[in-house]
């Protein structure tokens, strides 16, 4: 007897809707193991990750606060991957956008500029990734190289520039030596919404990229033609869809959506430009992108979840001695389960007789 | 010891890794399977490596558990892809997320210690000789075999019968499934060899480039491992010339460096990426003329019929 998948007639709505909370079950599951593995007791450990966070105001703002970057970067990730375009470098977008838009903090720091230094910078910093971004799309469509390995080579890249540029010319001349530019100054620094948290202006920017996504994914020509050239590249070409602008547009738009997120994040929660901004939200944000089904309000939901693990994780090594790292395999578990229940959306499992064609191992 | 000497054995130290791990790939890909995971692998050699060294004091045994558990983690990957059929590219992204983060687990207890580096061969009169002994008869083993491997993989390809039916599974997997061959089963075969390559060339950076573990120590040696089989144009003859010529540009950068000549360290540190991307986009350019080199069903998912 053996094991092997068959393709189902149609595609199971049951597991569709299930297969997301299965993953998160059987990652569950394994966290219980390596947490004993640990020596840790695994019911004091599954809690602090995952409901202590919960339970007070202070880290349910926190989670917001690391759903912004995810949440955003995640939303521009799914197009491409949507339109089956492989921007792996969203880290790199994100912090060449950070950069860009704190060129202008830097530039206009102790003058009298209005309030137009803020919305600036915004709009510096989605240019910034956005064009960033279009390195690796125009070596994919004039050249044919992997979008892959140049999008994910040019994060290595990236920062090693934001580094030279805090340990060079940005440097706080009053900064004791430290890597960091000088706090930015009020007019170059996000809002809080409620007084006294941390929770800040790109919140509710997320929110608004969600919705829009949904609106054109959903209703608009372009949506359609991203899933088209994604889904049935043949058909796409029948209708005349350009997958070449295509590339270059899904790319652009995820680089400007990361470049965003880096510079709401610089401007917001850290205040100042300084190497290690990113817990790797860039990578962390195709993990979101995929638990939330390349959805927009999956993504949304997925990002506050793997948000969540990030104060989780902080919150374990604080309260148990759990090492961060437990984070990063936890987000990769996740990743590898929802992956392989999402092929069983297509397949099933079928237990099959092994008496024909000998030569046919495992199925 | 002249710099020129002194240059060429530093590259070939900072070349084996990358050929090691590169060498695997090219196995996996001529295959027709495309795994992204290769830097995560790398690191959890590179951890489980030192860890197997530092216990037991032996080099081998150190190289051992690399390539058991860069094995262990392509494991998980021909499971998931060639198994469930999951998506190549998101199984392998997940992969190196897996295993940055379990690496730093495992190396964890180990961050600090030292351990003694690979010996290196000593044959008395030849290695003495000047210039060329020490180039030619003074490396650690692994140079040696990253060679001996490379060379290996390359009559394999293309003088057994094993080999031809390899690269046919890569080039029409439906074709070579009508001829009656375990497709799947050849694939998790390269699958598994390119994971124990991939560990064994992490393995090699605590073992015998420096001698402690540092977290993450790989530094994207796994991505530009995978770039590397591209300008290779999947042939193992041009992987040799390829990691060395990316090797040469990791030294001569560190050279630049610490020579002072007022150019910004990052600038010299971020070469052997941009290198990379340069390269990527010549090799490309050039054969969208020449036709393409790659394995044809790189990447494809393959769910037998009955």
């Amino acid at each position: 007897m053996r094991l092997a998948l068959e393709r189902r007639a149609e595609r199971s709505v049951a597991i569709a809707i299930a297969s997301p909370l299965i993953a998160i079950a059987l990652t569950l599951i394994t966290m219980t193991m390596l947490f004993a593995s640990l020596g840790k007791n695994p019911v004091a450990a599954l809690a602090v990750y995952f409901l202590d966070p919960l339970t007070d105001p202070y880290s349910l703002q926190e989670i917001a606060v690391k759903a912004t970057p995810l949440v955003m970067i995640a939303i521009g990730l799914s197009l491409c991957y949507l339109a089956n375009v492989w921007n792996i470098g969203a880290e790199g977008q994100f912090l060449i956008g950070a950069v860009a838009g704190s060129w202008l903090a830097v530039k206009t720091q102790g003058t009298d500029a209005g309030a137009w230094v803020l919305p600036a910078m915004l709009v510096l910093g989605a240019l910034g990734g956005a064009l960033y971004a279009l390195i690796p799309a125009i070596c994919k469509v004039r050249f044919g190289a992997s979008e892959i390995l140049t999008s994910l080579m040019l994060v290595y890249v990236a920062d090693l520039v934001l580094d030279y540029l805090v340990r060079g010319p940005w440097r706080d001349p009053q900064g004791y030596n430290f890597p960091t530019t000088a706090e930015f100054d009020s007019v170059a620094t996000v809002p809080i919404l409620i007084e006294g948290s941390r929770l800040h202006l790109g919140a509710l920017i997320a929110l608004v990229v969600v919705a829009v996504a949904a609106v054109m994914l959903g209703r608009t020509i372009k949506g359609f033609e991203i899933r088209v050239v994604g889904s049935a590249p043949k058909a796409a070409r029948f209708a005349g869809f350009d997958a070449d602008q295509l590339t270059i547009l899904t790319f652009m738009i995820s680089g400007a959506l990361a470049g965003l997120a880096g510079i709401i994040e610089v401007a917001g929660p850290v205040g100042h430009l300084q190497p290690n901004i990113s817990p790797g939200y860039g990578f962390t944000a195709i993990i979101v992108a995929f638990l939330g089904r390349l959805n927009p309000i999956g993504i949304l939901i997925a990002g506050l979840f793997l948000a969540l693990t990030f104060i989780g994780g902080e919150q374990a090594q604080i309260a148990m001695k759990i090492p961060l790292d437990l984070t990063k395999v936890f987000q990769g578990i996740l990743l590898f389960f929802v992956l392989a229940c999402d092929s069983l959306i297509v397949y099933r499992i079928r237990l099959m007789p092994s008496h024909r064609r000998a030569t046919h191992g495992i199925g | 010891m002249g710099l020129a000497e002194s240059i060429i054995l530093a590259v070939l130290a900072a070349s084996t890794p990358l050929l090691l791990a590169a060498a695997g790939e090219l196995v996996a890909e001529r295959a027709g399977v495309l795994n992204l995971g290769v830097e995560g692998m790398m690191i959890m050699g590179a951890a489980c490596g030192f860890a197997g060294a530092y216990v037991t004091g032996s080099t081998a045994i150190g190289a051992l558990c690399g390539i058991v558990a860069g094995a262990a983690l392509s494991a998980v990957f021909a499971v998931l892809t060639l198994g469930l059929a999951v998506n190549q590219v998101a199984t392998g992204l997940a992969l190196t997320i897996f295993g940055i983060g379990l690496s730093g687990l495992i190396g964890a207890s180990f961050v600090g210690e030292k351990i003694a580096a690979a010996p290196h061969l000593f044959i008395p009169v030849l290695t003495d000789l000047p210039f060329v002994g020490r180039i030619l008869f003074g490396q650690d083993g692994f140079v040696y075999l990253s060679l001996a491997l490379v060379a290996a993989i390359w009559w394999f390809l293309y003088r057994t019968r094993a080999g031809l039916v390899l690269r046919a599974v890569g080039d029409n997997h439906a074709s070579a499934h009508a001829l009656g061959y375990p497709v799947l089963t050849i694939r998790a075969l390269a699958v598994l060899f390119g994971g124990a390559c991939a560990g064994l060339g992490g393995a090699y950076l605590p073992l015998a480039y420096t001698p402690f573990f540092i977290p993450g120590m790989t530094a994207g040696r796994g991505w530009i491992a995978l770039a590397l089989v591209v300008f290779a144009s999947w042939l193992p003859g041009r992987l040799v010339a390829g990691a060395y010529l990316f090797g040469a540009v990791t030294i001569l950068q560190l050279h630049a460096q610490g020579a002072g000549l007022g150019i910004p360290s990052q600038l010299m540190s971020s070469l052997p990426y941009i290198a990379t991307v340069l390269v990527l986009v010549l090799i490309s350019r050039a054969r969208a003329t020449a036709g393409s080199a790659a394995p044809a069903s790189l990447g494809l998912v393959f769910v037998p019929d009955r």
